[in-house]
């Protein structure tokens, strides 16, 4: 990843070029040996799919997203990128809803023997990441890639992850990411980032692996004139958002407002269905399950997608941890919009709204957030700051 | 937060999921549904490698059934692990029923020791106060041999060990040895048959009535049921000892062990990883909220 | 749900567990997941021995039972009467399925004059006795753990009866159906459509089928752990569906779960029935 070019991009390297190059990129990659996905209509609804090329796209169609509601239809344009995110997220692809991250094997001879899986994941190009979900990307390289233990599947993933990047030109009602700095521009990391006009593409190159993939196009490059439409339909997006949530503080606010008596109205519509930490494109929770064979000799350790939703997830012998939807509503979103800070240097939250659309009574985070603020308590004490980092820093030889 | 997490190479950063495999060697009954395993590692070079500091602790692994979270109680001269478990889930009823000879996958050591290299090294004959409710003697075993083993590096040093009765109580045949090192040992119970002789009440009771006489320069260090400990760290904060010199260890459902899978988490802390061992003012508003 | 008492083992190790299969009122569907298990079941035979089980053998033992599985609901005066003795001769008893644990399909007579339906299906209703109400094992009896299902998963029974043998929590999910979409990938219905969808209230264990073939979830393996199923259904009647479809919904194969049970009578426009015991 040390390839992408970083922030300045010069005014040459946007590119622009028929929409049937597009298709031509597409099969490119898959020549170069990516598995190519990208959106398709599925289900009645936008999901991330393998993809063979233009024709695969969405195109025509719009999404209608409300909190709790989600429709698709052709609405009579041509562009095929212009809608939002949906129900899923690329963290499937990245840190999949299940995965085999040991072995044990019995024989009767010499035991068990453990193994942790070493086959290659395969080497994945994204098309159409919007500018959310490649911060929720730059959030999960952080839990999996950037702490002290590195998750070894999903670094084989990332590190192989082509990224071609889409600019939303439209906003759904449910987008929320001017808010939280994420959008709605594509910011680098990317490969190559796509803005759609109405008869072409133009294209921003983020590291000269995008830029090998252009030169192998008909492109011409960007004139002044098409920036600035593109910069148009960009600024149309950003308009069209509406929803907008606060974050001056958030950490603080939701770290002394435990016992916020909205938490007690929230529990009164939360289901506790963990709808919103699966499609988040950030929430990483899971559980090891042992899966055996009949014989017991042969086990698989599965790590699946698991919730703080989960009454399980808190499980100790002596009892639950957060036996109360309260509890596990407010661990959801301090986890994400507070303790995330100290944990991760970041906010868990990209604005994408999908926790928004996807909640099946359409809570939303952004007015749980607002109604705290408006009345917020204060009397409770922050804990003190870390204390010195060094006190128990492991002796070289703790050995008896 | 790199540096509180510094430990000896043992865990590969990058194959944290990485098993070892152990052998149980032998089982010693410590009281009710609580046994110590000594496990020996199968391949001798790995055991060699092996490096822990007290109050970490290991994942062990039943094949099919399960991993759990045991702290480390101890080593052997042979170099056995010790784990002392109480048989609650049914990853330790396996390691239960398994007994001698059961063969277990090991990762580990992971988590954020006790500081008393920090506290011998910063104060010269520091005074230390360790308190223990039923198993959680089982974290403190080991850093109460290191201190017996450098006794000379603190000053007074007090064990407070309480349990549910006579018969619940840990590593009692330990108990006079630590004497012997200038440990003062005292214990207490909830309830005592007839003919006990020692204390009765809530281990706290032993810390109030306990001499003191330079709280500043005081650490405690705890571990034990999570409301126990937060009358431990009231008692001694109303003894004059600073909340900063206060030590917890903390026990929350740990699926991965390397703050991966976000089922410790109390607050913004993972357990597994920025602890178990906290200062307690690191943790005290947290521990507060119901539920939390 | 009562789960696995953790102190009192339940199986003795001296002898093999003997295993008893009884039915009540059920279409013995359940009993069919546990002898379609084939190849489970012979490894199970090593640990168990089965000792009556009249769908698949008529060899027939007396008990004292370790384990009885009892499938199907009380709805006759002389099956409350067999309960309590088969409660009496077992050690563990596990209630298998929606009759059994929740009292079926058929307690949808609990909200209709019972003596009425007799009527309408029977030529002579004067040979029929039966109770009112269909009702589960557990208003009857103590049960040590609940499978659920309608019918059950063959998977998770083996994983109960695996967890008896090792002394030990069964590891059947608690969460609801919605988590199990979202792994396998599925659009949510509840969402993306007007359907009702009870997968946010209803327990996981069925694999999720019936949205991944674009129908709503139906609720056969009964109520979540703390459902908040008056939430949901109230956000379904704002603009999705009238009570008099949303009822029937919650009154399906797990009608008289508790929790389906008063949220259905809650918003039941002709109520003031919906009697339970």
């Amino acid at each position: 990843m040390s390839d992408y070019r970083g922030d300045q991009v010069e005014s040459d390297s946007l590119r622009r070029l028929n929409k049937d190059e597009f298709d031509k990129l597409i099969k490119m990659l898959a020549d170069q040996g990516y598995t190519v996905l990208g959106p398709k209509v599925r289900d009645e609804a936008i999901v991330y799919e393998e993809i063979n090329g233009l024709a695969d796209l969405p195109q025509g169609y719009r999404d209608d997203q409300q909190p709790g509601r989600y429709r698709v239809a052709q609405v009579g344009h041509n562009n095929y990128f212009e809608f939002n995110v949906g129900p899923q997220s690329w963290k499937q692809f990245l840190f999949p809803p299940k995965l085999t991250v040991g072995t044990a094997e019995r024989d009767p001879a010499s035991g068990w023997t453990f193994a942790t899986p070493n086959q290659q994941p395969p080497k994945m190009a994204f098309v159409g990441v919007r500018a959310c979900e490649l911060a929720a990307i730059a959030v999960q390289d952080r839990v999996f890639m950037q702490g002290p233990y590195v998750d070894p599947d999903y670094r084989a993933r990332r590190e192989s992850l082509m990224l071609i990047a889409v600019n939303c030109t439209v906003a759904a009602a449910t987008c929320f990411c001017t808010s939280t700095g994420t959008g709605p521009k594509c910011q680098v990391p990317f490969d190559l980032a796509f803005t759609e006009l109405e008869d072409s593409f133009l294209v921003e190159i983020g590291s000269n692996r995008g830029d090998a993939l252009v030169d192998q196009l008909v492109t011409v490059a960007g004139a002044d004139l098409d920036r600035k439409r593109a910069e148009r339909l960009q600024q149309r997006a950003a308009e069209q958002i509406r929803k907008h949530m606060d974050t001056s503080d958030l950490r603080d606010l939701l770290q002394q407002n435990s016992e916020h008596p909205r938490w007690d109205s929230v529990a009164s519509r939360c289901l506790s269905c963990t709808n919103c930490t699966m499609v988040c494109p950030t929430c990483f929770c899971s559980s090891v399950h042992e899966v055996s064979d009949l014989t017991g000799d042969s086990v698989q350790r599965e790590r699946v997608w698991d919730s703080c939703f989960n009454i399980d997830f808190s499980y100790m012998a002596d009892g639950v941890v957060r036996n109360s939807r309260r509890s596990r509503f407010r661990q959801w979103l301090t986890h994400k919009l507070a303790s995330w800070h100290d944990q991760f240097d970041s906010s868990g939250c990209v604005g994408c709204g999908r926790c928004i659309t996807w909640c099946p009574v359409g809570i939303d985070l952004t007015e749980e957030v607002a109604a705290i603020r408006a009345e917020p308590s204060t009397n409770r004490q922050l804990p003190a700051t870390q204390p010195e980092k060094t006190i128990c820093v492991v002796p070289e030889r703790a050995r008896p | 937060m790199s540096d509180i997490l510094e430990r000896p190479a043992v865990v590969d950063r990058h194959d944290p999921w990485k098993m070892s495999s152990v052998t149980i060697r032998r089982v010693q009954h410590e009281s009710s549904g609580v046994f110590t395993i000594e496990a020996e590692f199968d391949d001798p070079s790995f055991g060699k490698k092996f490096q822990f500091a007290p109050g970490q602790f290991n994942m062990l692994y039943a094949p099919g059934v399960g991993e759990a979270a045991i702290s480390i109680a101890g080593s052997t001269e042979q170099g056995w692990l010790q784990h002392t478990i109480r048989a609650v889930g049914s990853v330790t009823r396996e390691l239960e029923s398994g007994g001698v000879g059961m063969q277990l996958g090991l990762r580990g050591p992971f988590g954020r020791p006790w500081p008393l290299d920090w506290i011998s090294a910063h104060h010269d004959a520091a005074d230390l106060v360790i308190v223990a409710g039923g198993i959680g003697l089982a974290p403190l075993r080991v850093l109460i041999e290191r201190i017996a083993a450098s006794r000379n590096r603190f000053g007074e040093v007090h064990v407070l060990l309480g349990a549910r009765s006579p018969a619940d109580l840990l590593y009692c045949q330990l108990h006079s040895g630590w004497l012997e090192q200038q440990l003062a040992v005292d214990v207490t119970v909830d309830r005592g048959p007839p003919d006990w002789k020692g204390h009765t009440g809530v281990v706290t009771l032993l810390l109030e009535r306990l001499d003191l006489p330079r709280p500043k320069t005081t650490f405690v260090m705890t571990c034990g049921p999570e409301v126990m400990m937060r009358y431990v760290a009231k008692s001694a904060i109303g003894r004059g000892i600073p909340e900063s010199n206060i030590w917890v260890t903390l026990e929350r459902n740990m699926n991965c062990a390397i703050g991966l899978c976000g089922h410790c988490q109390l607050g913004p802390k993972f357990i597994c990883r920025e602890g178990p061992v906290f200062r307690f003012d690191e943790v005290a508003s947290w521990l507060r909220v119901q539920e939390y | 749900m009562s789960t696995i008492p953790n102190s009192s083992p339940t199986v003795t190790k001296s002898h093999k567990p003997r295993l008893a299969v009884f039915k009540f009122a059920s279409c013995d569907g359940c009993q069919l997941q546990l002898l379609s298990c084939e190849d489970e079941l012979l490894s199970l035979a090593d640990q168990l021995e089965i000792v009556h089980f009249i769908e698949a053998s008529s060899q027939i033992e007396q008990g004292p039972y370790d384990i009885a599985l009892v499938e199907g609901s009380i709805t006759t005066t002389s099956d409350r009467g067999r309960i309590q003795t088969i409660r009496q001769q077992s050690k563990t008893l596990i209630t298998i399925g929606a009759c059994a644990t929740a009292g079926g399909i058929q307690a949808l007579k609990n909200w209709a004059d019972h003596a009425e339906f007799a009527r309408s299906v029977y030529a002579n209703p004067q040979y029929v006795e039966t109770l009112s109400t269909s009702t589960a094992i557990a208003d009857h009896v103590r049960v040590d753990f609940e499978l659920r299902g309608c019918p059950i998963n063959r998977l998770q029974l083996i994983e109960v009866l695996q967890s008896l043998l090792a002394d030990r929590r069964p590891r059947t999910p608690a969460h609801c159906v919605c988590l199990d979409c979202k792994r396998r990938g599925t659009v949510c219905i509840a969402v993306a459509s007007d359907e009702a969808c009870l997968g946010p209230i209803t327990q996981a264990g069925c694999g999720a089928i019936c949205p991944a073939y674009n129908r709503g979830c139906y609720g056969c393996f009964g109520p979540a752990a703390q459902p908040n199923c008056d939430y949901l259904a109230d956000w379904y009647l704002q603009d999705r569906m009238s009570a008099a479809k949303l009822v029937p919904l919650l009154r399906n194969f797990n009608a008289a779960a508790p929790e389906f049970r008063d949220c259905g009578d809650r918003i039941d426009p002709n109520s003031d029935s919906g009697e339970s015991l």
